[in-house]
């Protein structure tokens, strides 16, 4: 590739051709300010705040989005280039609902971060706000638009990563706005709640609901028996929150908080994402032997439900019926465990610790209860409980390890892996493979379904008879398959679809500022806990698992498992997309 | 009158612009025909040696543009005449699509031959309404007599035109937010790089030029660009479509040759200021222009000579303000222009304008704070210097000259 040289602050560089100024400057150590920017987005070039001098320029020069030129010479330290950055920073400040000490990004806010980093101090400008009204009407997802900096962050990721396209600017001048269609509350859209907005927001404009205090109040109330799940993805994730390395393998630690947070029980939605495999690998087989709808689909991503049932209703027959892990667990918290420790279920709050705004939806879906009583409770997201652990003054990093409780502590690797991308299709082949064939997979690591390609596809030889199944994660990416589906040219027989982009391990919950590099360390982390951590690598072999069919469940897809294991889903109304709740 | 001139404006009044018979009958698609008998890079030549600077406001050169448009490599490439003058007081390319609405085409037509384009699209201001029919026709006619469709006039050159209607944004006269448009998107300015040259309207190669520019380019090849250099100084030859407007007695479209005086041009050519009040400053290119001083009547109508100054052509436009009205009134009526305006992409702009539009505010009701001047000057260099378009670029182009000009009004002096 061409290279080309070039000066920042007088030093030399080369760098690639094509390579931004904003780029050529992290190579000499020099961080220009951004905002619009994002590393997994297109150019924006809309904040204007990463504006530095170029020689022989009229005018000041986007750093994001000019690249760089032969000989040219740039200056970022100059009292013009710092006094137009600080003069954009000053002015989104003045048009922004500066309310930093009630906010829930204070502390992890880009836009605050600016203002500490130029000084920001009285201003002269006049303080005008659009105030508009803030839309908290659904379970998952909160907008402010009075925080908002109009990057179009979120824009990009709703329309382009997802696909979902409920999220647009409008209006212009200081009118100018992040809308939706017709302006409409979330709620009233098509919005999977998939929470990927939230995730690239770079201040509080659009937030996770905060649940955090429900949790508080629960633990703190002595008739309720407070439980625990926590998600396969939080392992390797929340330690970003307490500025571990990216993929810090923190599940003792991650235990141990939660015991002195003061749950009652700390379970492992592993173990359900076990049971997950067991009863969705026997829908497998059942629907390819007795001329079931097929191909059959993954059912444990919420974000992906919300969108099949919004934008593909006539195809609800390919989703399995399965539960959700989260929601399998909730059911059995209700039921198995309350009758197992002679507690009424009305006394067990379930509480999930979960990657995943959509989660909180799908707790609230009018379907997930066990006999009236609801399955889960309260689900907090990775930031969340991060939250609960800074407010309790725990320091995280020297935290000992503890061990999950049981009776739903034990999780095999092939749960774990849930949490990456291809996950959930490669546990499930581990399983179907060994019960169709009678004898354990060639490899028990099945690399076609690993990765960060959008969409994997592999064949897979069942005694003969071979299937073909796929991968696809962000719903642009489902969308692909969908069509394939929709026009009757899709070849699979099972496919895994998860919502947000490399999977639970980049759900909407995640901690703040996880790129796809954040990304890819917790999948690398994600195969080792399979790998290196775990005594039992397949589902079937949970011990606790079959304990479970002995003691309760009888068999996959049995009486007790349809009633408690499985769900059907809705259309959403297309005028109003809305889903009724509980 | 004597004082100004008619080449590029030689058929107003002089055919029914429904009639293509008639413009041909007066020599019309002579241009063409010529171009069509050289090669592009003669006509280029021609283009070159004209020293034509493109009339959309920027000022830049034709000759220049249309080799670069030439040389993107590309079978299928777009020239785009850009009819959405929405500067204000600027009404010189309305006159063209009502006068002469068969030269534009012909230098569409020109254009589309020089650069290597198969499409030419017309996007006409969406106030301009009344003159969609009429452009229409003569797209129409001059398809049926073969100046326009397949292998025109019997060449291998092949070029259609297609008419588009503006949404009513100022911001869509800029290239990019104008190619949004078309493809059916909101107006706003796309990132540069791609430049549209190479990549624009779906994303073809795309040359855009104003009305202006086109028909100049008609008159360059009818009559060669000897003609269009007889005119105007030796510096800064041909001529110019003005219009102008405010307060003066005969206000309306002229082709001037480069190098009158703005006092020529204001009072023997529009007549003067009516009740022969004083002037208390002038805007040159519309709300984006700059204002200047009645001191600087005597400055010549050239690139340079007004350049020296401070000043631009610009869009054309010239308005005229009497002594009715204040500088800081006129100000705060372009500002009002310009916060309707922005179209909110970027930071500068849109919460700059507002800001302005805020001191502006208390200046006029003499409640300013200490600091407002200050921030009005450190805004408007901060919008022209890290705008994301030309809109917020040149915003504060009039508020810049005041406080040059008139610095008392912010109590400068
Ligand atoms: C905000 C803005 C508005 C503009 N409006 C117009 C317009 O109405 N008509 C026009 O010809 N050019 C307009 N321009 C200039 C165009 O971007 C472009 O430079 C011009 O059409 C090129 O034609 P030319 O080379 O023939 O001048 C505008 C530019 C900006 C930044
Ligand atoms: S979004 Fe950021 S700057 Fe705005 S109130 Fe919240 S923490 Fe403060
Ligand atoms: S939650 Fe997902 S679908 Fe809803 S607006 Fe955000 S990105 Fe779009
Ligand atoms: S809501 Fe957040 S991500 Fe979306 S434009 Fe506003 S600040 Fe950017
Ligand atoms: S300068 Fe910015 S806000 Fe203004 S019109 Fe251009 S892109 Fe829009
Ligand atoms: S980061 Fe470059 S303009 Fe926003």
């Amino acid at each position: 590739m061409k290279e080309i040289k070039l000066s920042i602050n007088n030093q030399k560089i080369v760098v690639p051709a094509g390579t931004t100024i904003l780029e050529a400057a992290k190579e000499v150590g020099v961080h220009i300010p951004t905002l619009c920017y994002h590393p997994d987005q297109a150019i924006k070039a809309n904040c204007r705040v990463c504006v530095v001098e170029v020689k022989g320029s009229r005018k000041l020069s986007a750093a994001c989005s000019t690249p760089v030129w032969e000989g040219m010479e740039v200056i970022t330290t100059s009292k013009k280039v710092l006094d137009s950055q600080k003069g954009v920073v000053e002015l989104l400040i003045a048009s922004h609902n500066q309310d930093c000490l009630n906010c829930q990004r204070n502390g992890t806010c880009e836009l605050q971060n600016l203002a500490e980093r130029f000084n920001i101090g009285k201003t002269n400008l006049d303080i005008d706000i659009l105030t508009l009204p803030i839309d908290d009407g659904n379970p998952s997802i909160v907008r402010d638009p009075s925080k908002c900096i109009k990057c179009n962050r979120c824009v990009e990721t709703c329309s382009k990563t997802q696909g979902v396209d409920v999220l647009t600017h409008a209006h212009r001048s200081d009118q100018y706005i992040i809308s939706t269609p017709y302006n409409l509350p979330l709620g009233s859209t098509l919005c999977t709640f998939c929470g990927q907005c939230s995730a690239v927001c770079p201040v509080g404009a659009i937030v996770e609901k905060d649940n955090t205090e429900q949790v508080f109040e629960a633990i703190e109330n002595q008739k309720k028996h407070v439980i625990c799940q926590v998600a396969p993805a939080i392992r390797t994730a929340l330690g970003d929150a307490f500025g571990l390395d990216d993929g810090a393998i923190v599940t003792g630690q991650m235990v141990n908080a939660l015991k002195q947070l003061g749950f009652d029980k700390v379970f492992d939605t592993n173990f359900t994402a076990d049971l997950t495999i067991i009863e969705e690998g026997n829908e497998l087989i059942d629907r390819i032997t007795n001329g079931g709808t097929l191909p059959m689909i993954t059912s444990c991503s919420p974000g992906w439900i919300n969108y099949v049932e919004g934008k593909y209703d006539h195809l609800l027959d390919h989703l399995s019926t399965c539960k959700s892990p989260q929601q399998m667990f909730g059911a059995l918290s209700k039921s198995y465990y309350a009758e197992k420790m002679g507690i009424d279920p009305k006394d067990i709050c379930t509480v999930s610790i979960m990657p995943c705004t959509a989660k909180k939806f799908e707790a609230q879906r009018d379907e997930m209860n066990t006999n009236g009583v609801r399955d889960v409770d309260v689900v907090l997201t990775t930031r969340e409980l991060a939250k609960m652990i800074k407010m309790t003054g725990i320091d995280f990093e020297v935290l000992q390890e503890k061990e999950f409780d049981s009776p739903f502590g034990i999780g095999t690797g092939a749960a774990v892996i849930f949490g990456a991308t291809g996950g959930v299709m490669e546990a499930a082949l581990r399983t179907v493979y060994e019960v169709v064939v009678g004898e354990p997979m060639p490899s028990i690591d099945f690399e076609p379904a690993r990765g960060l390609q959008g969409i994997k596809e592999a064949d897979v030889d069942l005694n003969g008879t071979v299937v073909k199944v796929a991968v696809a994660h962000g719903l642009s990416n489902a969308k692909i398959v969908m069509d394939m589906i929709d026009k009757g040219e899709c070849p699979y027989a099972f496919i895994e679809i998860m919502a947000c982009p490399g999977g639970c391990v980049g759900g909407g919950g995640q901690p703040i500022n996880t790129t796809m590099a954040t990304k890819s360390k917790r999948i690398e982390s994600t195969y080792k806990i399979d790998k290196e951590k775990l005594q039992y690598r397949k589902s079937h072999e949970n011990p606790a698992i079959n304990k479970l069919y002995e003691e309760y469940l009888e068999k996959p897809l049995g009486h007790k498992s349809h009633e408690l294991l499985h769900t059907h889903y809705h259309p959403r109304d297309k005028k109003i997309g809305n889903i009724k709740l509980k | 009158m004597s004082k100004s001139v008619s080449l590029i404006t030689e058929n107003y009044n002089k055919y029914n612009p429904d009639s293509i018979d008639e413009f041909i009958n007066i020599g019309g698609f002579t241009g063409l025909k010529n171009a069509l008998n050289m090669s592009s890079d003669d006509v280029i030549s021609i283009a070159k040696a004209s020293k034509v600077m493109g009339r959309g406001g920027a000022a830049y050169p034709l000759g220049k543009k249309w080799e670069q448009a030439k040389s993107v490599p590309g079978d299928n490439k777009v020239v785009i005449c850009n009819a959405d003058e929405g500067e204000p007081c600027t009404f010189k390319d309305r006159s063209m699509l009502e006068k002469d609405p068969f030269r534009l085409i012909e230098g569409m037509a020109i254009a589309g031959y020089t650069v290597g384009a198969q499409n030419g699209y017309l996007y006409i201001r969406e106030e301009y309404r009344h003159l969609h029919p009429q452009m229409k026709n003569a797209i129409k006619q001059a398809k049926e007599k073969g100046y326009l469709g397949k292998n025109i006039l019997g060449t291998d050159f092949s070029y259609n035109i297609h008419v588009y209607s503006g949404a009513g944004a100022y911001v869509c006269g800029e290239g990019s937010a104008l190619i949004e448009s078309i493809e059916g998107k909101s107006g706003r300015p796309r990132i540069k790089p791609p430049f549209i040259k190479q990549c624009g309207l779906n994303l073809l190669p795309t040359c855009v030029n104003n009305v202006e520019t086109l028909a100049i380019g008609t008159a360059l090849l009818t009559h060669g660009a000897e003609k269009y250099l007889s005119y105007g100084t030796s510096d800064c030859p041909g001529t110019k479509i003005i219009s102008i407007a405010g307060n003066v007695n005969k206000p309306g479209v002229y082709e001037i040759p480069f190098g009158l005086t703005l006092r020529e041009i204001i009072y023997d050519i529009a007549g003067g200021v009516p009740g022969n009040k004083a002037i208390t400053l002038f805007q040159l290119g519309g709300a984006s222009g700059k204002i200047g001083p009645p001191s600087l009547l005597d400055t010549p109508y050239s690139y340079d000579d007004l350049h020296k100054v401070g000043l631009v052509i610009g869009s054309g436009a010239i308005l005229v303000v009497d002594e009715n009205m204040k500088p800081l009134e006129f100000l705060h009526s372009i500002q009002e222009f310009f916060c309707h305006e922005s179209c909110g992409k970027c930071t500068p702009c849109r919460e700059g304008n507002k800001q302005i539009a805020h001191i502006l505010d208390r200046l006029l009701a003499k409640t300013q704070k200490d600091t407002d001047v200050d921030t009005l000057i450190r805004l408007a260099k901060l919008m022209s210097q890290s705008s994301f378009c030309g809109l917020g670029e040149t915003a504060q182009s009039a508020l810049l000259n005041a406080i040059r000009y008139f610095p008392e009004e912010f109590g400068l002096k």
